[in-house]
């Protein structure tokens, strides 16, 4: 059985240690929160905080305390704000030490893109350019294939990059794939998927 | 020197032109400057060319100035909430430079500090990096990016001093910082101006330097996305 969208969040938190400061992106990212356990896990957010607290109790939602995606949020008692420029000069200066990302496709050589299809309406790249060119690591969680069924991990990218050669780790609801200079390597199966079912619907090589 | 003004409009008086260059706070709806967007519709000052991350929503924060037509070209990371934008942007009414949010952010810092251009990693390998320098420091490249020099900056604090002096509150501090240091000229609406010397100077969070104008006024502060969790999950 593939991975559903709350085992790829559990999978992907097996990958954050204990005292890691971490960005979380929109989507299946934002559920890997759910399952760090006792690790001491730090979570900003990149409009300026560290810390970041659960959504609020209803009727205690303040409009001067969101998150990046605009949600009313809460804070802990470790939280800190910050400007703007002090929040990507952390990121970009490397203090982050992993950002987890969904993504529209990913190559074999670890280039991502997920802010802009041709054609389509273009929102915004927001602070993804920032962070996968700044934080320690960055690992991907996304489906294996397009609802047309066609890999997203590619041989290359069809769409624009957030950026050339950034993604470490790539998690999907098939398993585990590892980008090094060598190339795109199989770390795990999800449970009843073999590397050969992962092989068949990758259109990159796979080492 | 007097820096508190009585209304949005007294202290824009005499800083808004046509073809101008204004450098916006905010996050989302979170610490956008209401009362001086609200101005400057009322001033009507057009083709405005505005850095802010965001344009606010259909009639909400600078999607006003969507409205009235105001905007020429929008310096941006994220402008996805906003119908009468997408409009304007795909007829070619509005200009929009998409910039990294960092890239935003570190460019408004920097020409508040003087610096006209920095390197950065950020884009490198990206439309972002189209056109612009690149330069390898030890073994990796970096991209050229300029300092933003503007001529008006409008931000939103939480409490000031009568000098000028602002403390934020929790995310609403946001691009403001950043944007009240790049403008020739400052303008700051807040929701408390208090007595000088009740601030703790350990606890300004921008100095009154950046500061020259001045005005407390009622903010609606919307939420965009009012998320919540039951009590009985917790």
């Amino acid at each position: 059985m593939p991975w559903d969208r709350n085992q790829m969040a559990e999978r992907a938190a097996q990958e954050l240690e204990d005292g890691m400061y971490v960005n979380l992106g929109i989507g299946i990212p934002t559920l890997v929160a759910n399952y760090v356990g006792d690790k001491d896990i730090t979570l900003q957010s990149e409009n300026g905080m560290l810390g970041m607290g659960p959504f609020p109790f209803e009727g205690d939602e303040d409009p001067d305390l969101i998150n990046a995606g605009k949600q009313t949020i809460t804070e802990l008692s470790r939280t800190s704000y910050f400007d703007s420029a002090t929040s990507f000069g952390m990121i970009r200066g490397g203090k982050i030490a992993a950002a987890v990302l969904g993504a529209m496709e990913v190559s074999e050589k670890g280039d991502l893109a997920n802010w802009m299809i041709p054609g389509k309406l273009v929102k915004g790249m927001g602070g993804a350019m920032d962070l996968v060119a700044g934080v320690g690591r960055v690992i991907v969680v996304m489906d294996h294939t397009n609802k047309h069924g066609e890999s997203k991990i590619l041989k290359e990218c069809t769409l624009p990059l957030t950026g050339k050669g950034v993604v470490d780790l790539i998690i999907t609801n098939l398993g585990v794939l590892e980008v090094d200079h060598k190339g795109l390597h199989i770390v795990e199966c999800a449970p009843g998927v073999t590397k050969d079912d992962i092989r068949a619907a990758t259109e990159a090589n796979i080492v | 020197m007097k820096k508190v003004y009585s209304s949005a409009a007294e202290a824009l008086d005499g800083l808004l032109r046509d073809d101008m260059f204004i450098a916006a706070g905010g996050f989302g709806l979170c610490g956008i400057p209401e009362l001086l967007i609200d101005a400057i519709v009322e001033a009507g000052v057009k083709n405005l060319t505005i850095a802010s991350n965001n344009c606010g929503v259909d009639g909400f924060g600078l999607g006003k100035l969507l409205d009235t037509k105001q905007i020429k070209k929008m310096l941006s990371s994220y402008v996805g909430e906003n119908a009468e934008f997408m409009r304007q942007y795909l007829s070619g009414e509005l200009e929009l430079e998409f910039n990294p949010q960092g890239t935003l952010a570190e460019r408004m810092r920097a020409g508040g500090c003087g610096i006209p251009g920095f390197y950065t990693k950020t884009g490198v390998g990206t439309v972002i990096a189209d056109g612009k320098e690149v330069r390898t420091f030890d073994g990796e490249d970096y991209i050229l990016e300029r300092g933003i020099f503007a001529d008006l900056s409008i931000v939103k604090a939480w409490k000031a001093d009568d000098t000028g002096n602002l403390v934020f509150r929790k995310t609403a501090r946001n691009f403001n910082p950043p944007a009240a240091m790049c403008g020739k000229v400052c303008v700051a609406e807040v929701e408390e101006i208090v007595p000088r010397g009740s601030l703790d100077p350990d606890h300004i969070h921008l100095p009154g330097i950046y500061v020259h104008r001045i005005i407390q006024g009622e903010h609606e502060k919307r939420i965009e996305q009012r998320t919540v969790r039951s009590r009985e999950d917790a």
